[in-house]
């Protein structure tokens, strides 16, 4: 299936690492009840790349996904996106500014339907203003017609459109990845987290999600990128840092990363 | 015969005017989650302003404005609304509990003022001669008792359509995302805050509507209109209706306003008169035993199991941990 | 102006204090706002009543009055045996209702709406066993001396003061001092880690329980001797308590006793300057003051 381990050149490739970085987290710790599932960890994500987060399971990825996104505040460290500081804005604000991301564990809106889900990622919809909902002028129409066939869109292309209809609560688990994935796709952040996007989904499907994250990146939206299938991490992503225990192993090429001794250990390590 | 029809119409009447309040308070419990313990005051604030708009100028007293009962209602409407607004402003970045303590300070408050603003509010005796739809039909019993039923069953329309108008829009579905899932809808950018304050603002103005529109059909108001027991009685109309659904809200008011007044006549039909008071509070008793009971039992209502609306509320309500499990830091 | 409302300040500020203190602990270690607790201030004064009236009745020379005081010894040991009864009060109301809650993982705002329900069901009983007229401990009328120029109080008066300062040190010490009180502060701080370390979470949930409601007790007989006790004196006093437990900072328990003197002399003061119709006013004002300025209370540390 690969043909090479080598780092894919992201569409607009990695800018020199004296340039503002898109996305700045700097000293980011995080504690659980004294448990510091994130310590002192320091990220850049360059605008236009596609970086891996990688390593084992508990090494506090998801956590670190937390802070950025802003669904977790962090014990200490901050956060700058475009060089404006975020540290301290909620997840709502972030995404507003650009920020988006999916969830490890997709967490649909069970009650409403596929496409009333996928609706909820539009954007400055005026319908959602209390007053237009009332009166729905023109403009709240023909938002709301733009969102529709956006959505209608994307469900199609994550192939979730003959199930439209049906209340979110029936999908199956690889589904509701595809839908976690089209309803952040609704609001064109312009830098997306994707927490495992692939884990669970059918290996055909899997290739289509790969495609679409190609065809994203050359749209120019930013990734950042926590996967455990390695040879989606070495095809997709040109910059991979790994994490273990909370704090920054290795960082650098896949192909030269995943060879690193450390690494390997802690894989390993985490495998016995 | 007259005379029954005529009871069954003031009755009915009486009772829309609670189901107008409830469909408020369904906005805010029903469908968000917002516990409001101070209805009471929301409806007395409804109830005063529009009669202050409509009411004939008088010496000793802000107003009347002696204005067009519509614009009265409004006025009661936007009033309790803004006022809602204000509260919601204060209290929903906090804890969710501060909205019910600051809620039943101000419904405190406003019983206050009422008593004691008599300037503005009458003081103790309230306000009278408060104007009455198709008043000039007061002649003929029947007719009159007829026209303001058919009012109050438009008002419960109008109020039952935009309500549902209002969560089948973009905006509803938010309130519903954040329902279903509040970090989920955080992370597409919708603001929790925002919408729980316009939905409570919203509330707060279907409550004022049906205060003032109580107003006008009773005819004079005064401050003991507006004792705590009022919210008592809307909260346990909402319960036995059905916690977010509309029709539930209506049906339920119904219902226990049915119950209300046919205990109380029995009371005071059975019980000697010095025993009423004492009679009335274990009246009270029993219905506060029976809405812990239905918090116990069935959380979300008595009526109509097959409400949709009830399911996304339960969710909602587990979700926010009742944390002896995980919680707010605090010092002893 | 005089010095007068200080005097009538300190002494409902102790009442509000003792009331704050329960419910404090409720909120930090329960987790929820609980709407009935005024309630256990009107029931603390309403079984001491009974159990002095009963005293008195087998014993009438506990009814004479204790040297300057307006009531005999029947009252103090009715206050003792109060604090126990309104203690299982509290519990019971627990075990059938707060508890079950608890146990199906209802939300937090269930539990606030039921304490609203339970609040309605204990006072309207106590309505109709004990009817809304005003009941006193004493009928004996007492006469206010001079302690400070332009101060005057009633021995009464003076006693609530020091029956209030004995019995917040005591509560802080059992809270700082004794295991139990550890254990109390150790679920406050982190339940889950406090059940891990092996704490029972249930025996410190009864301690809560009996703390909050022997307290409450002393509250409202204290109101009951220097003021009557009616069945909505617990809901009159409501307002005031929440306000003290946040201005205090919730799970402080000092800041509870000092948020509630403070809350007691504002009110004594706008009585003074304003007019007693705004007395009830005064709480709220303070509540929205702090929610806008430092919603954490003066003592809270600032929310994580
Ligand atoms: N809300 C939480 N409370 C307590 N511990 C947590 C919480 N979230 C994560 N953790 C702990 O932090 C560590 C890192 O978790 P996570 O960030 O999910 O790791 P990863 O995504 O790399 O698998 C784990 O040990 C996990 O148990
Ligand atoms: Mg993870």
């Amino acid at each position: 299936m690969t043909q090479t381990m080598e780092g894919r050149q992201s569409a607009q490739d990695a800018r020199s690492s004296d340039e503002e970085p898109i996305l700045k987290a700097r000293s980011l710790s995080r504690s659980f009840q004294g448990f510091k599932a994130v310590d002192d960890l320091s990220l850049d994500l360059h605008e236009g790349e596609i970086m891996g987060l990688i390593g084992p399971n508990g090494a506090g990825k998801t956590t670190m996904f937390n802070m950025l996104a802003g669904s977790l505040l962090p014990t200490s460290g901050t956060i700058h996106l475009k060089g404006q500081d975020i540290s301290r804005e909620g997840a709502e604000k972030r995404l507003r500014r650009g920020l988006g991301r999916t969830f490890q564990i997709p967490r649909p809106f069970p009650e409403m339907t596929v496409l009333e889900n996928v609706l909820c990622g539009a954007q400055g919809q005026s319908g959602e203003k209390a007053i237009s909902a009332f009166f729905r002028p023109a403009r709240s129409r023909r938002d709301e017609a733009l969102a529709l066939e956006k959505a209608r869109h994307l469900t199609d292309f994550l192939m979730l459109s003959h199930l439209e209809n049906e209340k979110a609560r029936v999908l199956s688990g690889g589904q509701r990845k595809l839908l976690e994935l089209a309803r952040i796709l609704m609001a064109d952040p312009k830098v997306i987290l994707l927490d495992e996007p692939a884990a669970g989904v059918n290996p055909t499907l899997l290739q289509d999600i790969m495609a679409r994250i190609v065809t994203l990146n050359e749209q120019g939206v930013t990734i950042l990128l926590i996967e455990h299938n390695m040879d989606m991490v070495a095809r997709l992503c040109s910059r991979v840092m790994v994490m273990a225990l909370g704090q920054k192993l290795a960082e650098g090429a896949p192909d030269v990363v995943i060879r690193d001794p450390e690494v390997v250990r802690a894989y390993l390590g985490d495998a016995a | 015969m007259i005379d029954l029809l005529s009871y069954g119409a003031f009755f009915l009447t009486m009772a829309l005017t609670y189901a107008v309040i409830c469909l408020g308070l369904n906005l805010q419990w029903g469908q968000t989650g917002l516990f409001n313990v101070g209805v009471a005051g929301f409806v007395a604030v409804g109830a005063y302003v529009s009669s202050i708009l409509t009411t004939p100028a008088i010496d000793g007293r802000l107003g009347g404005f002696d204005l067009p009962i519509v614009i009265g209602w409004l006025g009661g409407g936007l009033g309790a609304g803004f006022l809602c607004f204000l509260l919601g402003a204060l209290t929903l970045r906090l804890r969710s509990d501060y909205l019910a303590i600051a809620t039943f300070g101000a419904a405190v408050v406003i019983q206050l003022a009422l008593l004691n603003l008599e300037g503005i509010t009458g003081g103790p005796f309230g306000i009278g001669f408060i104007p009455r739809p198709f008043g000039t039909l007061a002649e003929q019993p029947g007719l009159f008792a007829a026209a303001n039923l058919a009012v109050l069953i438009v008002l419960v329309l109008v109020c039952y359509l935009a309500l549902q108008h209002l969560t089948r829009s973009p905006w509803g579905r938010v309130l519903r995302a954040l329902r279903e899932d509040e970090e989920a809808a955080k992370a597409l950018g919708k603001d929790p805050v925002t919408y729980r304050l316009q939905a409570f603002a919203i509330g707060g103005f279907v409550m004022g509507l049906g205060g003032a529109a109580q107003a006008h059909f009773i005819g004079f108001i005064a401050p003991d209109n507006y004792l705590p027991t009022l919210t008592f009685q809307v909260w346990t109309m909402l319960i036995v209706g059905g916690s977010g659904n509309m029709r539930g809200a209506i049906l339920g008011a119904i219902l226990v306003w049915a119950i209300w007044a046919l205990s109380g006549s029995l009371v005071a039909s059975v019980f000697p008169p010095d025993q009423q008071a004492r009679a009335a509070s274990l009246q009270i008793v029993l219905i506060g035993v029976a809405l812990c009971l239905v918090l116990l039992l069935r959380p979300y209502g008595i009526l109509g199991e097959a409400g949709t609306l009830r399911a996304p509320l339960r969710r909602a309500l587990r979700r926010t941990p009742n944390s002896l499990s995980e919680g707010q830091k605090t010092n002893v | 102006m005089t010095l007068q409302p200080l005097m009538d300040g300190l002494v409902n500020g102790s009442i509000i204090g003792l009331g704050a203190i329960g419910v404090t602990l409720t909120y930090s270690i329960l987790r929820f706002a609980n709407f009935a607790h005024g309630e256990l201030l009107s029931w603390g004064a309403y079984l001491a009543l009974t159990v002095s009236a009963a005293l008195g009745a087998l014993l009438p020379g506990l009814g004479t009055p204790i040297g300057p005081f307006s009531f005999g010894w029947s009252v103090p040991i009715a206050m003792i045996a109060s604090m126990f009864l309104t203690g299982l009060v509290a519990l019971t109301v627990d075990w059938l209702l707060f508890g079950r809650l608890r146990n199906a993982g209802s939300a937090q705002i269930i539990l606030v709406m039921s304490s609203f329900g339970a609040a309605l069901a204990l006072r309207n009983l106590l309505e109709f066993i004990y009817t809304s007229s005003p009941a006193y401990f004493t009928t004996a009328l007492q006469i206010s001396r001079p302690v400070l120029p332009g101060l005057r109080a009633t021995p009464d008066q003076l006693l609530v003061l020091v029956l209030a300062v004995v019995m917040v040190v005591a509560v802080h010490l059992l809270l700082t001092r004794s295991a139990a009180g550890r254990s109390m502060r150790a679920v406050s701080e982190n339940p889950a880690l406090a059940s891990l370390a092996g704490i029972d979470t249930r025996a410190v949930i009864r301690m809560v329980w009996m703390l909050g409601a022997a307290l409450a007790a002393v509250g409202g007989i204290m109101s009951g001797v220097v003021v009557q006790i009616r069945p909505t004196m617990g809901l009159d006093l409501l307002l005031p308590l929440f306000a003290a437990s946040i201005l205090g900072g919730i799970g402080s328990v000092p800041g509870a006793m000092l948020a509630g003197l403070m809350v007691g002399l504002a009110e004594a003061f706008t009585v003074q300057i304003i007019g007693a119709e705004w007395r009830a006013a005064v709480s709220f004002v303070i509540l929205v003051a702090m929610l806008l300025l430092r919603p954490q209370g003066i003592f809270g540390k600032a929310a994580a």
